[in-house]
């Protein structure tokens, strides 16, 4: 059935995207990858909403919003660390350790 | 337009918000939205009148027609308060009762009353609720009814405490006079207060004034009366010390106003009595209605009427708390006018008129021949009277002239003539208030003096338009007639029921209220001649004043010789109108018949009042120099001189013992016994501190809290090693965590 695909398609995505945030080391690559992530929900959300009414591309169109106002945000801090450090490398982050 | 009167008072409420923010940047410095909103709120009041009298007129007819016609009158569904909060009422369509236009929760009478007059119409025989069986007396068409309308004011566990409006023939007759000399004496004002320095705040008060004065007579409970009450108070200490720079003027601001809180103590304690003695209720409707069927019973009506007089005595100036009154003259004369003799110090005989049940069934004014009301007020018209002799200040001269007059109205309410003493507030309030504005006239022209003796003297040709409305005044004071004075003094000494039946044979009464008649007479042409006749005495050539004062005057005058007919003998028009129908007014009151001798007998003491005045001033006849040659008849000068020695007793004798004896002593318990008492009592805590000091803080509690700032360090030294820093690791965290989460979900609960 046409719905599994999608549903497969947004796993792999959103597996893709969890590799991403855990494992890379740039700034910029974790953030794309949360971008990923909140894309495989999108689909999820559309892929559903052909089950269960609008409401799901309601969601998405949401998300896409939230989103777009989040990589602003990101973008901006890890500008500024990059200014601050010349590096963007989340290891050597650790100044909140405790 | 019944059913809305609030608007009314928030119309210059308005105007003195208004006038405080922008008054000063306005072109006429305030007065023109002074002057606005208070003539739309006389505008207003005018139609409530007409509506009101078009309603008494109808439910005249109707009565022929059989009054269970009116059932079926339309409710309205909701009212709306100052605030704009919107509140939904409960119609009571279809009920038949006496109060058919009361919204329920405003009072209880609306359907406890409803209750009664179905059991017995449907028992035929039941027993009234009323001792006397006068429920019959009560009946009549719903229309006359008053129109209550409320809102809640706040909510306590004993109920809710409601603020609205009651809408009956006394409250609009007070609306119609408050707003109508408001009105002019703004109009006054403009010229007489122009210059001052602070014209605006002047104009901005007597705005407030008038608010709360509408207030005051609109109230539908008596919590909200006081509100009413001592905003009033409140705005004539401001105006009285108008001019608080001169240290007279604030002194006497301050005197008004001390000697009026030791009667609003009074109120606040005959409030509360009737409070709990009609069953835990501030409305007055119900108040009434519990005094009237003897729900509340005698001794508490009337330990409530002895505390509310004294509140009456104070606001209007009766004996033995008057003394505040002539100082107040040191305010603006449009102040004295409106305040100190037309609205003001009427809320006294309003206060009685309004809970007329309570002092009626407490002093049991029906079938008595004296009470204490009656006596207050017979004795303040004389005493009032015999002080006007002594002055030389024509304010002072008109000051104790009101207390005199309020005298004679707190003296009707005593022997039972409701509808004389309220017509005398009526009519008075022209007259006086005429008299005062043409003193001020006089004041302008004479260098802004007020001591007639000394500065004024054969104004008459240089004040032609003053004179003849000073002189029609002072003949409607004096009681001639047919000027309007004649018929409501007329009405008060029949009421007395001494030559007429009436109420009570209040003999005493009757005799006071002759020889003030005499006395006010004379006592007026005694002004007359010092301001109007002779040389004039003071700086300058006097000018007549302009439009703006005279045209006052002039329409006041004109209702000082009409006012009087809206109750003459043959057309009562104002008992009609004004008096309340229905049960929350005494029912076996009974009117005076206008007696013609009587009528003679007051005629011909005002005339011979004005004979001896005449004979004494004019022709120069009589014992002048008596008091620098007999030394009874200088004592008794003195003795009026000083005002009977009442401000001496209150702050030579009072007073000063307050501050020197007692206060000693009082010091001396306070060391002696008083500190001791305390010292002791700290000492005994001190001690113990101590032992809970050691025991129970040091030992006990100081264990409690190191050991739980311990235990939170170590466990954060442990929990620090978690927190690395490093983001990832946050976010696997988070993830296995999700998936966890999700494990569950899927595999546990689902």
């Amino acid at each position: 059935m046409l719905l599994n695909q999608f549903l497969i398609l947004s796993a792999v995505l959103f597996c893709i995207g969890v590799y991403g945030v855990l494992a890379r080391r740039n700034a910029v690559l974790v953030l794309m990858s949360i971008e990923m992530l909140l894309n495989a929900v999108n689909i999820n959300l559309v892929a559903f909403s052909t089950r269960w009414g609008v409401s799901g591309q309601v969601f998405a169109l949401f998300i896409i919003a939230v989103a777009a106002a989040e990589v602003g945000v990101g973008l901006a801090i890890v500008l500024l660390i990059y200014r601050n450090r010349t590096s963007i490398d989340l290891d050597e982050l650790d100044e909140m350790k405790g | 337009m019944l059913d809305y009167v609030w608007i009314i008072p928030a119309l210059p409420a308005l105007s003195f918000v208004l006038i405080l923010l922008f008054g000063k940047r306005l072109p006429k410095g305030g007065s023109e939205v002074g002057i606005a909103l208070v003539g739309a709120a006389f505008v207003l009041s005018v139609i409530v009148g007409v509506q009101w009298i078009d309603r008494v007129e109808s439910a005249d007819s109707a009565e022929h027609a059989g009054a269970e016609s009116a059932e079926l009158e339309e409710q309205p569904v909701s009212t709306e308060e100052t605030e704009g909060e919107l509140i939904e009422s409960e119609t009571a369509a279809g009920s038949s009762g006496a109060f058919a236009d009361v919204e329920p929760e405003c009072s209880q009478a609306a359907t406890a009353v409803d209750v009664d007059e179905a059991a017995q119409a449907s028992h035929g025989t039941a027993t009234a609720p009323s001792a006397e069986g006068g429920e019959g007396g009560h009946e009549a068409a719903p229309e006359t009814q008053p129109v209550v309308r409320c809102v809640t004011w706040f909510e306590t566990s004993g109920g809710d405490v409601t603020a609205g409006t009651m809408v009956d023939g006394l409250s609009v007759m007070m609306i119609f006079v408050v707003s109508f000399i408001s009105l002019l004496v703004h109009i006054y004002s403009t010229d007489y207060v122009s210059g001052d320095r602070r014209y605006t705040h002047f104009f901005a008060f007597l705005s407030l004034f008038t608010a709360s004065m509408l207030l005051l007579v609109l109230s539908s409970n008596t919590l909200q009366m006081m509100v009413g009450w001592e905003l009033v108070g409140l705005c004539s200490f401001v105006l009285i010390g108008h001019w608080w720079e001169d240290k007279p003027n604030s002194d006497a601001a301050l005197k008004a106003f001390i000697t009026n809180r030791v009667g609003d103590i009074g109120l606040l304690v005959g409030v509360s009595i009737m409070f709990f003695a009609a069953g835990g209720t501030f409305s007055i409707l119900d108040i009434n209605i519990a005094a009237e069927t003897g729900v509340m019973s005698h001794g508490w009506a009337l330990a409530a009427s002895v505390a509310l007089m004294f509140a009456v005595m104070s606001k209007s100036g009766q004996f033995f708390l008057h003394t505040w009154l002539p100082d107040a003259m040191a305010g603006p004369t449009p102040v004295s006018a409106l305040i100190h003799a037309a609205t003001m110090v009427v809320a006294g005989v309003f206060l009685i008129a309004r809970l007329y049940s309570v002092f009626w069934e407490g002093f049991q004014i029906f079938g008595s021949d004296i009470n204490f009301m009656a006596f207050i007020g017979g004795f303040t018209t004389i005493i009032g009277a015999l002080l006007a002799f002594a002055q030389k200040d024509i304010k002072k001269v008109l000051a104790y002239s009101t207390i005199s007059q309020l005298g004679y109205m707190v003296m009707a309410l005593g022997v039972g003539a409701w509808t004389a003493a309220v017509f005398h507030l009526f009519t008075h309030a022209f007259f006086k208030a005429c008299l005062f504005l043409g003193a001020g006239s006089m004041s302008n022209a004479a260098h802004h003096s007020f001591d007639m003796v000394d500065d004024y003297g054969g104004l008459k040709k240089y004040m032609p338009i003053t004179f003849w409305t000073y002189l029609i005044s002072t003949l409607a004071l004096a009681g001639l007639p047919p000027l309007a004075g004649f018929w409501s003094k007329d009405e008060i000494l029949a009421g007395t029921g001494s030559l007429t039946e009436a109420n009570g044979n209040y003999h005493l009464m009757l005799i006071f209220g002759g020889l003030t008649a005499l006395l006010t007479a004379a006592y007026m042409f005694r002004t007359i001649w010092y301001s109007f006749y002779g040389q004039y005495r003071g700086h300058g050539t006097p000018q007549e004043s302009g439009p703006r004062i005279t045209a006052p005057l002039v329409i006041l005058a004109t209702f000082a010789v009409l006012a009087g007919f809206v109750n003459a003998p043959w057309w009562e028009f104002f008992k009609d109108w004004v008096e309340p129908v229905g049960a929350y007014f005494p029912g076996e009151i009974v009117h005076a018949e206008f007696n013609i001798g009587l009528a003679a007998l007051s005629t011909a003491l005002g005339l011979t009042g004005i004979a001896l005045a005449f004979l004494y001033f004019w022709r120069g006849l009589g014992p002048h120099g008596l008091t620098a040659e007999n030394r009874f008849a200088r004592g008794g000068y003195l003795f009026l001189e000083r005002k009977y020695y009442l401000d001496w007793l209150y702050e030579d004798v009072i007073v000063a013992a307050v501050k020197g004896p007692i206060a000693r002593a009082t010091y001396w318990i306070n060391q002696r016994v008083i500190d001791r008492v305390v010292d002791e009592a700290g000492r005994t805590s001190v001690r113990a501190g101590k032992l809970v000091y050691e025991y129970v803080d040091q030992k006990v509690v100081d264990t409690v809290v190191n050991g739980s700032g311990v235990a939170a360090e170590e466990s954060g030294e442990e929990l620090r090693r978690i927190q690395t820093g490093r983001v990832q690791q946050y976010a696997a965290l988070l993830f296995a965590a999700a998936a966890i989460l999700g494990a569950i979900f899927v595999f546990v609960i689902g």
